[in-house]
């Protein structure tokens, strides 16, 4: 693929993401609550008080050019004081994002080396024990709600066995010793030679991070075997065998290089999806991240941070499927963007 | 006489399926001489693709080889290991199959799927190291050259679909030729391709012959493809062999009614102005077959006589027919 079919490719999403502002802006400003009356709440004001604030707060202009005052503001990343933490929204969301990317990659990364090579066997092992077993897996991996097997795996891990701890990033003692580089916990204390955090770190985001994963596990081993089991019918399998290549290659080389384009194009979007399970998760683990940040603006009411967060989201997910179509075009040699 | 380089005895490869056991091939022989390309005809489903498969043991359940030997030079092929018959695959016997755009990997370039072949099989290779990489690379690029590519040092990082059909089968060509195997079997080469295509691949694989010395089995339905360039024919019907011999004698005097009828039904300049004839009926199903002529049903010439177990007789010099109607050892 060529860099201008990229960079055109690109300016499409432009449509797209004005959009999603305009979504977002609307689905706020029609959201019942008058955020005036809301910051107001029980202190007595006069109604030329009230019609001051609100004009301090412009939202006695008309919607569109509330809009496009937001979508400046936006396009500066200044969406705007955090009632609550009352400080800039963007200062609170960079602050919090680090540990939210770290827990997504995380469950990700257990995604994908569980799901692929467990739908490649069940595959290869079709009706099989393990075949039947995997099978029955994904369907709980897809139905369990995050929130109860998360809950699950505390009173186990942690609470019985006593292996793993039951909430938050990492231990306070060893917070405070990792200075912050790339913000993500792992590779700073990895980076600066300190293990005993390291390790703690990994303790604590295993739990959360399989729980957000498991939906995404499942579903792509699901994927896996379906397009490995189309794919190993092909003539070109046939073929492989035929030229008498061993059956590692032909599996993991010839196969699997096929079955990866929907099940990448599947993990690209999934990873959208995990944006959402993150408040929850969040919430159960006590992760300090931008999920739980997001359920408790929406709890106080902190409209500006919430508006914030969910364009943010949906840009993300926007992004996350043009992603999907240039994976797709990488691995799918017939396809050009 | 020298020994054959292919021997096929009494092969019976059969598929379990919920209607049945299907007998796809039933008491198969073929011979196949060094040197000699053999051609195979018949319809669809009259099992000579899985007669070949299951010589390249390319057989997957529920399909299994239930009776015969398969011997190649002299060795057994069903008693090899898995793997001793991967070392047999691709080195001494080669396949292509009918279409090369579902054969070759749509992933793979081109030249990774040269090069694996040769990773696979070429012990002349340098042992490692850029050397070997080197080496691998040339022999790809001198393979596509082989069957006409055009500038192959550019082509091996394209992939298939950026050929058209003809360069592709030729493409699947190379590939099988890369190790050079003493037994290319070509499954309906040219099925997929344009007549004038048809002709290239053909004279191509004749050309590669007689370089390299190989042997050919060429699978088609096509009996003017066997008049051009088989020395052989073996004619299949319903799972079974019918007749066997010269490919001119077949032709020019054939001895199955089946075959008549294979040949009346191709449309011919010589026989302008009169309708082509086809084999009315069909091919019967291959799930319990009673123990009589297969071809009875279709046959203009059946009677009750036909209606037990028939067993190729011989008709002549190399010449072999399952008909009882035909008397043996007649005619030159």
């Amino acid at each position: 693929m060529s860099v201008t079919r990229l960079i055109e490719r690109l300016l499409q999403l432009v449509p797209v993401l004005l959009g999603v502002s305009v979504i977002v802006f609307v689905m706020m400003a029609l959201t019942p609550g008058d955020p005036v009356e809301i910051m107001i709440g029980d202190q007595l004001v006069t109604p030329e008080q009230e019609e001051r604030m609100r004009r301090d707060l412009g939202l006695d202009r008309p919607m569109v050019e509330r809009y496009f005052v937001f979508l400046g503001n936006a396009l500066q990343f200044d969406f705007g004081t955090s009632f609550y933490h009352r400080r800039p929204v963007s200062d609170v969301i960079i602050e919090r994002l680090p540990a939210t990317i770290e827990l997504t990659l995380m469950a990700m990364i257990i995604a994908l080396v569980t799901a692929i090579p467990l739908g490649v066997l069940a595959a290869v092992k079709k009706n099989s024990i393990f075949d039947r077993i995997a099978t029955v897996g994904s369907l709980l991996g897809v139905s369990l709600p995050g929130f109860w097997f998360g809950i699950l795996l505390l009173m186990l891990f942690a609470v019985q066995l006593n292996l793993l701890p039951v909430a938050g990033r990492v231990a306070y003692e060893h917070g405070v010793t990792v200075r912050p580089i790339t913000h993500f916990l792992l590779i700073d204390s990895l980076i600066q030679g300190q293990f005993a955090a390291f390790r703690n770190a990994l303790a604590h985001i295993i739990l959360p991070a399989i729980t957000l994963g498991l939906p995404m596990t499942a579903i792509l081993m699901r994927v896996t075997r379906t397009a490995m089991l189309e794919v190993l019918r092909a003539d070109y399998i046939t073929f492989a065998e035929a030229k008498g290549l061993n059956r590692q290659r032909i599996l993991w080389r010839h196969a699997l290089k096929n079955a990866l384009i929907p099940t990448v194009t599947v993990a690209a979007m999934e990873t959208g999806s995990l944006l959402g399970g993150n408040m929850i998760v969040e919430t159960v683990f006590g992760w300090p991240g931008l999920g739980r940040l997001v359920v408790e603006s929406i709890f106080v009411r902190n409209y500006p941070l919430v508006q914030a967060a969910v364009l943010l989201y949906a840009v993300t997910y926007v992004l996350l499927n043009f992603l999907a179509d240039i994976l797709y075009t990488v691995l799918n040699p017939r396809v050009k963007l | 006489m020298s020994r054959p380089l292919l021997q096929v005895r009494g092969l019976r490869t059969v598929f379990d399926t919920r209607a049945g056991r299907v007998c796809a091939v039933d008491g198969v022989d073929v011979t196949v001489e060094p040197g000699e390309c053999l051609g195979v005809v018949g319809e669809s489903g009259s099992g000579k693709s899985v007669t070949f498969a299951s010589v390249m043991g390319l057989i997957r359940p529920p399909g299994r080889i239930e009776a015969g030997e398969i011997l190649f030079d002299g060795v057994d092929l069903r008693q090899l290991s898995r793997r001793q018959m991967q070392a047999v695959r691709g080195r001494d016997i080669a396949m292509t199959m009918q279409d090369a755009l579902t054969a070759l990997n749509p992933a793979l370039t081109v030249g990774t799927q040269i090069a694996e072949m040769l990773e696979a099989h070429d012990d002349e290779l340098p042992r490692g190291g850029p050397a070997r990489a080197r080496a691998i690379r040339a022999r790809a690029v001198e393979m596509l050259g082989l069957v006409g590519i055009p500038s192959p040092d550019d082509r091996l990082k394209q992939y298939p679909h950026e050929f058209s059909g003809g360069m592709r089968q030729r493409i699947m060509i190379a590939i099988a030729l890369a190790s050079k195997p003493r037994l290319l079997i070509a499954d309906e080469p040219t099925t997929a391709l344009d007549v004038t295509i048809q002709a290239q691949v053909l004279e191509l694989i004749d050309d590669i012959r007689a370089r390299l010395g190989m042997s050919v089995v060429l699978i088609t339905h096509d009996l003017g493809v066997v008049a051009q360039h088989c020395d052989r024919v073996i004619v299949m019907y319903a799972g079974q062999v019918v007749e066997e011999g010269p490919t001119a004698a077949v032709i020019g005097s054939p001895r199955h009614p089946y075959t008549r009828g294979l040949l009346a039904s191709i449309p011919r300049p010589a026989l302008r102005g009169q309708p082509i004839r086809p084999i009315e009926g069909q091919v019967p199903e291959l799930i319990d077959l009673p123990p009589q002529c297969r071809f009875h049903a279709r046959c203009p010439e059946a009677g009750p006589d036909c209606l037990r177990p028939i067993e190729m007789r011989r008709v002549g010099p190399g010449r072999q027919v399952r008909c009882i109607r035909t008397p043996a050892e007649a005619g030159p």
